[in-house]
Order: structure tokens, then sequence, then C-alpha cells
């Protein structure tokens, strides 16, 4: 397991947001979370990366407890996130916001920097094209392709996504799902977390649905695609 | 002004810009000696007034740091100026006889420490509640010299030590005549030149010049820092602090570090003040400065190092330019702040993204304008 949060307990004052929250993420994989508003995906994905404190609980990532440690320094380890609602930087360019993806590089200068970055520009030839734009007066597509490309400049070894289809046009969703899964066959674990649980659940190897602060149901992403229940809920009864 | 401006001077080849720029420092090392005409401040001694603005450009490029670049909202600027100002004051004069280029080094060290202290809690809390403990540290600054007598209270501080002079102290290494402008003549005034280099209390050019050195040093750092690392992490962290830490910035420590900064710069324009003016007390540490920093800040074009520039000068200059509307004066200030707000809220001169995106968002809507929901996702 690349990471494991065991017993996880949120809360914002005093409702609880998450309540006693496991699962894994084995190396390698796509591992969806997958909830309706307010079931606590974000919140679960923002305590990965260190923005929200923890109540009870832990989080391992290769073994090592990171429970406690600052988001910064979780960057280092190897987590990165592209979070809720895109969040670029809109006053730097496109170049500046993956520049800042790699804050924490030291290698800024060498080829394989250089690699990285005509890796991510490959992934998503838009923003190669709109290199020297202003993100902020980019579309809402791009600018998600710009957080997931920033997300990636760290080099992680684990890619958190907070609902990377949201408020994207259907034709966008299609292609912001299959660079996940290319992104994933490059070698980055991905923990994904989505609302569009048909695409979401199509494309990932593992999958855990939240309700109201716990996990309901787990399974792969196959399973849960065909079980009734889930298609009730989740997919309109028909995927 | 803005691009077209910017654009033709990054045009020009290298050697032609630093020629431009030797020649822009020469004229304003100058500006004292050529007294020109409807430049020069009539019934004020015009070398004191550009001390003054060497002074407030100081400030302004120091403020910068913390409320241009690092967006945090600092209203008690006016705390570290006096913490520069008092420990010359004390070191020079009051409790020790210290030379002054050995009591500035201190003044500025003590002025970054206080602003550590001062960060080091209030920083974690975000957005307003910052704006008040800062306010309420100027405050609390010229209280406690008020009311310490080690600090020489009400009264203040006198006798505070001047630069060392350069050469001899009744000609200095040479002498510089000065120009006088009559009706449609000029003629050079060799009767009161300026003595190169001697700190007096009559002739206050050379303090200008020195004023104006320490301008075009912090100037030059102020660039090295903001196209560094520490540059791009500020910016970062003022647009969104939660991705900042997403990205591996240590937020907290990058914003400590621009108060101290801003600190360091507020000391040690607040020690020259003190250096030339000899003599201080609380009442050159008000809340008003605070707000005149500010305003300088603001007015310039919070962000662009050129933009707060031109605010500090117009702060400090027009005022004494337009000493004979005397009562108005301040009405006028009020006035044109109001104007500024409404016609140029980004200041005179924006930085630099903010012009870019506007420009870019305005293309933008244009070409949108008839573009549907299909041909928008096509197009993406």
């Amino acid at each position: 397991m690349l990471l494991e949060v065991e017993g996880l307990c949120v809360n914002y004052g005093h409702i609880e947001a998450i309540r006693d929250i496991s699962f894994g993420v084995p190396e390698g994989t796509v591992t969806t979370l997958i909830g309706a508003n307010g079931a606590g995906k974000t919140t679960t994905l923002k305590t990965v990366s260190g923005l929200r404190k923890v109540r009870a609980g832990s989080i391992r990532f290769e073994g090592k407890d990171i429970t406690s440690i600052e988001p910064y320094n979780r960057v280092k380890l190897g987590i990165s996130q592209s979070p809720e609602g895109r969040r670029c930087f809109i006053g730097m360019t496109v170049r500046e916001n993956l520049e800042m993806g790699a804050f924490t590089r030291k290698d800024r200068k060498t080829a394989a920097y250089r690699e990285d970055l005509d890796r991510v520009l490959g992934l998503f030839p838009r923003l190669d094209e709109r290199i020297d734009q202003i993100a902020g007066t980019m579309s809402g597509g791009e600018q998600q392709m710009l957080a997931m490309g920033r997300a990636l400049m760290s080099r992680p070894r684990l890619l958190l996504l907070d609902e990377p289809s949201m408020g994207l046009a259907p034709k966008l969703i299609q292609q912001i799902f299959s660079i996940i899964t290319e992104i994933n066959e490059q070698g980055t674990t991905v923990l994904l977390v989505e609302q569009n649980a048909a695409q979401a659940l199509k494309r990932s190897h593992d999958a855990h649905i939240l309700e109201t602060g716990s996990i309901v149901r787990t399974g792969t992403g196959k399973e849960l695609a065909g079980d009734p229940a889930v298609k009730a809920a989740y997919l309109g009864g028909d995927v | 002004m803005n691009i077209g401006f910017r654009d033709k001077l990054t045009g020009l080849p290298k050697p032609v810009r630093i020629l431009l720029w030797i020649l822009l420092a020469l004229f304003a090392y100058a500006l004292p000696l050529l007294e020109l005409p409807i430049i020069s401040t009539p019934g004020v001694d015009f070398g004191g007034v550009l001390f003054t603005v060497t002074i407030y450009c100081l400030v302004a490029l120091g403020l910068n740091i913390v409320v241009g670049y690092a967006g945090l909202l600092d209203l008690g600027y006016v705390g570290f100026y006096a913490i520069g100002a008092y420990t010359v004051g004390i070191l020079t004069s009051f409790h020790a006889n210290w030379p002054l280029l050995l009591a500035i080094p201190v003044a500025v060290v003590a002025a970054m420490i206080s602003g550590v202290i001062l960060g080091a809690p209030t920083l974690r809390v975000r957005g307003d509640y910052l704006a008040i403990v800062t306010l309420g540290f100027g405050e609390i600054i010229r209280l406690t010299a008020v009311n310490l007598e080690w600090l020489g209270d009400a009264r203040g501080i006198k006798n505070i030590a001047k630069p060392p002079n350069i050469g001899d102290e009744k000609t200095g290494l040479f002498e510089i005549p000065h120009l006088l402008w009559g009706d449609g003549t000029v003629l050079v005034d060799t009767e009161h030149p300026t003595k190169f280099l001697v700190f007096g209390y009559i002739d206050q050019v050379p303090y200008y010049w020195m004023g104006l050195t320490a301008v075009i040093i912090v100037l030059i750092a102020d660039i090295l820092i903001k196209s560094s690392r520490v540059g791009r992490a500020w910016e970062a962290t003022r647009e969104d602090e939660d991705a900042a830490e997403l990205m591996g910035v240590p937020t907290f420590k990058f914003k400590l570090l621009a108060f101290s900064t801003g600190a360091f710069v507020g000391g040690l324009a607040g020690a020259l003040y003190a250096s030339r003016q000899g003599f201080i007390n609380p009442l050159s540490f008000l809340l008003l400065y605070s707000i005149l920093f500010l305003a300088a800040v603001v007015v310039g074009g919070q962000g662009n190092r050129w933009g707060v520039l031109l605010g500090a000068i117009l702060v400090a200059y027009l005022p004494q330019r337009f000493r004979e509307f005397d009562d108005f004066r301040v009405l006028a200030f009020g006035a044109a702040l109001v104007l500024l707000a409404t016609l140029r809220p980004e200041g005179l001169i924006p930085p630099r993204r903010t012009v870019r995106a506007k420009q870019l968002e305005q293309e933008l809507d244009e070409l949108e304008q008839g573009t549907d929901e299909g041909e928008e996702a096509a197009r993406v």
C-alpha cells in the first residue's frame, strides 16, 4: 500500500465531517472516492494532503506516519494535490504556474526538469499553446488542465485529484478522464474524488463510496459500476 | 505609459538601457543642485524636501514588500520606522556615544527582530485580524516612547549623531555650486555651494544623496528578491495560501520573511530620518504616518516597485510644493486620493500582471461574445 488511512475522524467545530474512515491506495492504481455533496470526499483528500487537521486516526505514506506533518513537507515526500475548484495562481502565466508546481525541486536547471515539463505539456498540449498566457484568463477546462499539470510538476508518487470534472462540458470530461488514465499508466498512483461516478468507476481500479462521512461500500471499479444499489444511487439507474 | 513605455524600454539593447539608467540616476543626484524652476519648492529648502521624498521612497519600497508582494495588510508600519529611529537615538546620543554608521546596522536588525516578534503570533491568523493587530502595534510603540523616561518620554531625544563628514568640515573634498534661475536666465550660484560631503545643519543636499543612495541599494535588492524563488513564493501565498501550501511553500515562514524584510527597510528609513533630523519625539511617529505610507503604496500601485516609488514621491512632494495653498493642502490631498481611487483603483502604475490580465480578459470577452456552450467545449 502506498497510502493507508486508518480510523480517520475529522471535525469542523462540533460537526463530524468524516467518521472513522479506513482505506488504502495500492501503488500504481487509480483509487476513487465517490459520494454526493457533503459526503466528506474533499475533507478526506484535504486531510491526506495536510490542509485539514485530524481529530483521530492515522495516515501512512509508504509505511511512514505522516498524520501530523505539514502540507508543504508532504509535497516533498511525494504527495501532490490538484485542489477542488482548480485554484490556479490566476495572476501568473501558465509557465509560472507550472514552475510553482516544481517549487520544492532543486533541479530546475537540469534536463530532468525539462523532461518533466515536456511530459506535462505533452499530456496537455493546450497548455503548451498557452504557455505565456495569464492563468486567470483561461477557460475552466484549461485551468483544470493547468491545475493537474501543476500538481504533476513536483513528480509526485501519489497524485490527489479533487473533482477534476466539476463544471466542465461532457466532451471535456471524457478528455480529462482519459488523461488521468494516461498519467496513471505513466506510473503515478492516483487518488481521485468524484461525483461523476460513471466516468470515475470506469477508470478506477478500486473505489469507495462515501455517505455522510463514512465508507458504505468498497470494491473494484467494475464491481461497483455493476452493483444495482450503486447504479440506482449514483449512476441514474443505467451506465 | 504602462505597457508601451515598458515594452519600448525592454526593447532597447542592454548597453543603451544601462546608460539610460545611469543618466537617470545622475539626474536624480543632481536634482537639488539644478533647482529647476517648476519642480523646485518655493519657500521650503528643496534639498530637505528631496530628502523627505527619499525617506518616503524607502518606506514605500519596504511596505510594498509586505502589502504588495506578500499581501499582508500592515497598518502599523510606522512602528518599525520608529524602532529604527529610536535605536539610533539611544545608541548615538541618549544612552551611548556610538558613531552613526555602527548604530544603523543595529537599528535595522532591531526593527527586523521586532518584525519577527510581531509576526510570529499574528501571521498565523489570516485577513483582517492582521490589520488590527499591526494597527495596535504602531500605537503601542509610540505610547511606549511617550511613557518611558528611558526613551526620552514626550520630550524626545536630542543630538542624534550625523553621518561622518568626508573631507574638511569647512569646505569638504570640493564644493559644488547650485544653479540660480531668474527670468529666462540661468546663473551659477557660487556663494552657497554644497560641500562634498559635509553633513551640517543647514545644507540638506548631502542627506538627500545619502537617502537616494539607500533607495537605489534597496531598489536593486528588491529587484533581485522579487525575481527569485522567494518572490514567487510570496506571490503564490498572496494569491492563494492553501494552493501555495500544496505546492510545497511553507507559507508562514515566507510571510514572516516578508514581514521582517519590510521591517528592515522601515527601520533603515527611520534611522536615516533620525540622523538628519537630529531630534525625534513621539509626535514624529503618529498613526497618520502609517496611513500616509500606505497611501503612497496604494496610490502608486501596490505590487509594482515603480508605482510605489511614484506614489511616495507624490505623497511626500506635492504637499511641500504647494505650500502656498497652506490651509487647503490636506483638503486637496484628500480630494486627489478620492479621485485616484475612482479613476485608477489599482494605482497609478499597477503591476504588469494586473494590466496584462485585464487586457487579455477584454480580448477574451470580445472573442466569446456570441460563442455558445458547444463551441466553447469544442474550442478547449
